[in-house]
């Protein structure tokens, strides 16, 4: 039995400070509804992907599932932290593929900005293993950072192959009407930028953002229904790493990536260069280079020359990130992994206006939770 | 117990391994080797990873070591504003498993990762430890 997507919706990611949390998630629910011609009546259950430690309110599903007129059905919270709203989407296929539901709506939202600075400072700190790491003043960035002084080490990997990939995903973002930055950079702004974590600068870093997108997904028959241009989500996978960096044999890649992408290429019967487009995780840039290795589009260890040949362009082997990636989108944590999805959909019904991959028939969505100890590959197929 | 006395800040008060600190009093850096199949754990680890036993016993480390990356953190976090900038190294022991430090005394420009470092222990305010690398 296929599992099918029947409605999307994708609010505007930025700083929502028009919204409640709850009112944040209604806007890209009530578009996905309209999108597959569906009310609340007709979905069984609603999953929602959030990082809980920044918001406020305390037990999301609760307040959200409330204010969407999802009441009385069953809903939760799945948490992986970058990665939430994949394992959202992750759990949905598992309980329609059981045949518990026909219908989920499955929910990625995060309001992040409302924090002061001093609480997301403290928050910054508690990235890794607080009984080891934290207590030396490790960051996000500061992780990241590690890989990439790693990767150049290997590879030979460069600073400015790295800032190519902020450029690429800036240019891409200004097609982008929901990304929170739609403003093209130059290679120049980006090696100029201040040094957050060193090697990497304040453009090789993607910001904080409000967001909520949200997916429908539903039984084959119930698909087919539904929909005139279905969209099938043909392989899942998802594996974990080593949480802590001192238990990670190799720093220069995401170990989770690859042995989720391998479940779903098998899943889904494809290769990496059946694949016509792709969103990856670019919390970083080096996380979008090792990202092109890990998938297989290129060679180990080639990632810093897939991105200087244009390979991840539109006229390139393999468009990545052509929504603008985290880069332009921003991330909202728990938000990104539904609005990876809404992309590969959106391309696969050759209804991506300005951004459209001509043709795409195979996309593919990375999603890597934290420094890497989770990761959820998603492929999609018309 | 004590443990919240290793690193600058800390948000793990309690663990089976809080023997480390006591062993970091002595000036001694000790990870730990499970009874029953021998694996060795730095960071220590009260629970083998492998076997899964609870019966350890504590070695000390030479301290001598390999640089694997290192980064300059500039942007830092809450209990770090007024060490910044400052940079951590991740190293590879000799006896196995890894270990995070601080420089001391070094720059960046000192660094090649693959070199032979020494990790050791430093005394901080608050009767607090962490560790350091020199070369």
């Amino acid at each position: 039995m296929k599992i099918g997507v029947v409605g999307i919706g994708h609010g505007k990611f930025g700083r929502r400070n028009d919204v409640t949390v709850q009112e944040l998630s209604f806007e890209p629910f009530s578009e996905a509804m309209e999108d597959a011609g569906i009310n609340q009546s007709d979905i069984d259950a609603t999953i929602i992907g959030s990082s809980p430690e920044y918001h406020k309110q305390r037990s999301l599903p609760g307040v959200v599932t409330e204010y969407i007129g999802m009441n009385p059905k069953p809903a939760f919270l799945t948490e992986a932290a970058c990665a939430s709203s994949s394992a959202a989407l992750y759990s949905a296929y598992g309980f329609i593929k059981a045949g518990m539901f026909d219908v989920v709506a499955v929910i990625g939202v995060q309001k992040m900005m409302e924090l002061s600075t001093p609480e997301i400072l403290a928050l910054m700190g508690r990235v890794g293993d607080v009984q080891w790491e934290s207590n030396f003043g490790t960051t996000f960035p500061g992780y990241y950072a590690l890989y990439a002084r790693r990767h150049m080490h290997e590879y030979g990997t460069t600073e400015e192959q790295m800032a190519q990939v902020a450029v690429k995903n800036h240019h891409y973002g200004v097609k982008n009407p929901k990304a929170r930055f739609q403003k093209e950079i130059t290679l120049e702004k980006a090696l100029g930028s201040a040094m957050v974590a060193s090697p990497l600068k304040l453009y090789d870093c993607c910001a904080n953002a409000d967001g909520a997108a949200c997916l429908i997904v539903a039984n084959e028959e119930k698909t087919k229904k539904l929909s005139d241009t279905p969209v099938w989500l043909e392989g899942v996978g998802s594996a974990t790493a080593p949480f802590s960096v001192l238990n990670r044999p190799s720093i220069s890649t995401i170990p989770s990536a690859v042995d989720a992408a391998i479940q779903a290429y098998k899943m889904a019967g494809v290769e990496p260069k059946d694949i016509d487009l792709a969103d990856v995780h670019d919390c970083f840039t080096i996380g979008e280079i090792m990202a092109y290795e890990d998938l297989g589009f290129c060679k180990r260890g080639e990632g810093g020359k897939f991105i200087e040949e244009k390979q991840s362009y539109h006229d390139g082997k393999i468009p990545v990130n052509v929504d603008g990636g985290l880069k332009s989108k921003g991330h909202p944590v728990g938000a990104t992994g539904t609005s990876m999805a809404y992309e590969a959909v959106k391309q696969l019904r050759g209804d991506a206006g300005e951004r459209q991959v001509a043709g795409a028939e195979v996309a593919l969505t990375h999603n890597v939770g934290g420094i890497g100890q989770y990761c959820f590959v998603n492929i999609y197929k018309r | 117990m004590g443990f919240e006395r290793f690193g600058k800040v800390s948000f793990a008060p309690f663990t089976k391994v809080s023997k480390f600190v006591d062993f970091l009093d002595e000036g001694k850096i000790k990870g730990t080797v499970c009874s029953k199949c021998g694996t060795f754990h730095f960071p220590p680890r009260g629970d083998c990873v492998s076997c899964p036993s609870t019966e350890i016993e504590w070695k000390e480390i030479s301290g001598n070591c390999e640089l694997v990356t290192f980064t300059t953190i500039h942007a830092a976090p809450t209990g770090f504003e007024e060490d910044k900038p400052y940079t951590l190294a991740v190293v590879d022991l000799e006896e196995g498993g890894r270990a995070l430090g601080w420089l001391d005394g070094l720059t960046e420009g000192d660094l090649s990762i693959g070199m032979a470092m020494k990790l050791e222990i430093k005394n901080l305010p608050g009767d607090k430890y962490i560790f350091v690398l020199k070369k």
